[in-house]
């Protein structure tokens, strides 16, 4: 990170370029990550987004990007990316286009689109070695029809469709490397609450050419059930107690970015979300907590 | 100008060829790939410019067809039955992209049971998408129409993309002589795309394929798409007459054949009416006149060639190659919400079920069917829709049945 622009905060971009008045919910920790990496991504860029929450941005005739917008379905914004992109390949090979009309390809997902529906065509845009930045918004569940559980809904929480005692059974499925297995250019974990963390990656992935993912997690007062104003807090303990690893995979290596020491155990983060609330009202329980604290301990001590 | 013996495969992609698509996102599936495997030895060996890049799915390429017309290059794809229903999402979303391109669909029937020989419930199914669709029934006709419908599809007054349908095996597997236009009289006819503002830029930013909150603009855009499409029809007959000036050979919206002075008429869409022509010839040799009516196009449908074409008959027999369950022929329903009412339709409209999954259509069913329509009209009363199957047909599949009974029979112990 020695060539980083953004070694400081005071370094962040001080103009912002995504437009408000968006209808994301209050708090939205999807939307706080989007802005920043807006503002480093800059406008000169199509959008091509996936079925979800985001898709409520463009809404006819507004939307809040400066720059181009595509909206495709749920299974295939991949897909939506490899049209545009070679669409203006083709222009630019044969001198149709000046180069300075070239757009960067930017798919926006939810993570209903990018564990779920959407895996094939975006497995399929790797292994074709497309040339675009990958940009999920995770926030664990279908939250747009209501927070039903997803292919990233993590072990024991609420959903709509996990209601019962011991909440979702599953295990929230590990994007980040399957991505990585796909050899692609970048990979990257952030989170809106660490700011200058996420500047650096978009600013690393906007450098290099073809397949790159940025996993954002977001905070999602609606579906995760806390006071908007706490989404910072809730970020923030997501990345201190080692829930949400922030880190980079690039020329084959995974290189964790930020490492929490010493890390704070995983009930300070549980704790402030209803979705949680069963792990300890009316009763604590500890049977589970020490297996997902025993989970996170696995991770970490694995490195 | 050179002719060569192509099977309609090979004419579709002599079609994009000539048409000059830039991009061909593509998916294999039968009986379609000759088209890709052609389109994609000429991208190889550079007598084609642009790219084709095959896809994971039907439902992705047609996305990335989408995407790319919307961004403003010529786009060219094909597929076939399964392949349509699995990419049928996107077949409507792009045509409400208003994302001019062509994309040739193979006729094929539809699983259950899974076929891989044609008829026409793929292509209907994609009717009421937004999706132009014309119908061919020769080899030339499918290259030509490929060329045409780039013009009816990139027309401002249009913007929709269109379908080009040839059936699978019987057309595309038939070689027939073709003639391969002159790629600069092409060029005349089929200038390069210009999508104007309808593409994504630096320097103008565009919003596309964007979401809308209330039935108001819903309904305005739907309005909007079916509106171009009902224009498109005019746009169509202006095509077709440049066509025939640039080329000599007219393609109408609709081929009447042996109409004019005909009691009778068969109403037909696809290869089948080949055979049909035919079957019209020998009846009219037998003193029975008898005409076709074929449509090239059904969206737009051609409602006023229609009605001219049938006005005064004494009956129409509409032959159907697809079935929707519970109703019947499609093509028949079209026809009699196309008639019902008017002073001058035939008061007999006649509806027969054929040529499913592959199932030929003989000679002798077209007489018998000429003959029923003609008892009909002396009759004055229309018989409920008939479902071609023959005797022989019958006798045949029992003979699979008992089969089936016996191998059954044998895996069940203590039979």
């Amino acid at each position: 990170m020695n060539d980083t622009a953004f070694k400081r905060m005071k370094d962040l971009p001080s103009t912002h370029l995504l437009g408000t008045g968006t209808p994301m919910c209050a708090g939205c920790g999807g939307l706080s990550a989007l802005h920043e990496i807006y503002d480093v991504l800059g406008p000169k860029t199509v959008f091509v987004n996936a079925a979800g929450c985001m898709t409520l941005l463009s809404v006819y005739p507004f939307t809040p990007f400066r720059g181009s917008w595509l909206y495709t379905s749920m299974a295939s914004a991949p897909a939506g990316a490899q049209g545009v992109r070679d669409a203006l390949d083709i222009l630019l090979e044969q001198g149709r286009m000046p180069p300075e009309e070239d757009l960067d390809v930017v798919t926006l997902t939810g993570d209903g689109a990018a564990y779920g529906m959407g895996l094939s065509s975006t497995s399929s845009a790797i292994e074709r070695g497309l040339d675009f930045l990958y940009i999920c918004y995770d926030n664990e569940g279908y939250g747009n029809t209501g927070h039903q559980a997803s292919g990233a809904t993590p072990h024991a929480a609420k959903t709509t469709t996990s209601q019962g005692p011991g909440g979702f059974r599953g295990y929230k499925k590990d994007l980040f490397s399957i991505w990585a297995a796909h050899e692609p250019a970048y990979v990257a974990t952030v989170i809106g609450s660490e700011p200058l963390d996420l500047a650096r990656k978009i600013e690393k992935a906007k450098s290099l050419k073809g397949p790159r993912l940025i996993l954002a997690l977001a905070p999602c007062p609606t579906g995760w059930e806390y006071e908007p104003a706490d989404s910072i807090d809730i970020g923030r303990l997501a990345v201190k107690t080692g829930v949400w690893p922030l880190k980079e995979y690039v020329d084959g290596q995974v290189v964790h970015t930020v490492v929490p020491s010493p890390r704070l155990p995983v009930e300070a983060y549980f704790e402030k979300q209803g979705r949680f609330a069963h792990l300890f009202d009316p009763d604590r329980d500890d049977e589970l907590l020490a297996d997902l604290q025993a989970r996170v301990d696995r991770y970490w001590a694995a490195l | 100008m050179t002719r060569e013996l192509l099977t309609g495969n090979g004419a579709a992609a002599w079609g994009a060829r000539l048409a000059h698509a830039d991009y061909v996102p593509a998916f294999p599936i039968t009986p379609q790939t000759e088209i890709i495997e052609t389109l994609a030895g000429w991208f190889d060996s550079g007598e084609m410019p642009g790219r084709l890049v095959t896809l994971e799915s039907e439902h992705s390429m047609i996305t990335a067809a989408g995407a790319a017309a919307a961004t403003g290059v010529r786009v060219f794809t094909a597929t076939s039955s399964q392949g349509l229903l699995y990419g049928m999402e996107m077949i409507y979303a792009v045509a409400g992209w208003r994302a001019p391109f062509v994309m040739v669909n193979v006729s094929r029937g539809l699983a259950t049971p899974i076929t891989l020989e044609s008829d026409h419930s793929d292509v209907l199914a994609a009717r009421d998408s937004g999706f132009l669709q014309i119908h061919c029934a020769t080899c030339q006709e499918v290259l030509d129409s490929i060329l045409m419908a780039y013009r009816l599809a990139e027309d401002t007054r249009t913007r929709l993309p269109v379908i080009v349908n040839l059936d699978g095996f019987y057309l595309s597997f038939t070689r027939e002589p073709v003639e391969i236009p002159d790629p600069d009289s092409v060029r005349e006819f089929l200038p390069p795309h210009d999508p104007q503002n309808a593409r994504f830029r630096a320097s103008a930013p565009a919003s596309q394929g964007v979401a809308v909150l209330g039935g108001s603009p819903y309904s305005y855009f739907r309005y909007e798409a079916h509106l171009a499409a009902l224009r498109s029809i005019d746009v169509y007959g202006e095509v077709a007459a440049e066509f025939e000036a640039a080329f000599g050979r007219r393609h109408d919206a609709i081929d009447a054949y042996r109409c004019d002075d005909a009691e009778i008429v068969f109403v037909m869409i696809g290869s089948f009416a080949t055979k049909a022509k035919a079957a019209v010839d020998q009846l009219r040799d037998a003193g029975f006149a008898v005409g076709l009516v074929r449509l090239r196009l059904v969206r737009p449908f051609p409602v006023e060639d229609l009605r001219r074409v049938v006005a005064g008959k004494r009956g129409i027999a509409v032959i159907d190659q697809n079935l929707s369950m519970g109703k019947g022929g499609v093509l028949h329903a079209e026809v009699a919400s196309t008639l019902y009412g008017r002073p001058d339709a035939p008061p007999i409209l006649m509806s027969f079920i054929g040529g499913l999954g592959g199932r030929d259509i003989s000679p002798e069913e077209l007489y018998e069917i000429a003959a029923e329509t003609r008892k009909a009209a002396e009759d004055g009363r229309t018989p409920p829709p008939r479902l071609l199957y023959t005797r022989d047909e019958l006798r045949e599949i029992r003979k699979l049945q008992v089969i089936a009974e016996v191998e059954r029979n044998e895996l069940e112990p203590g039979q």
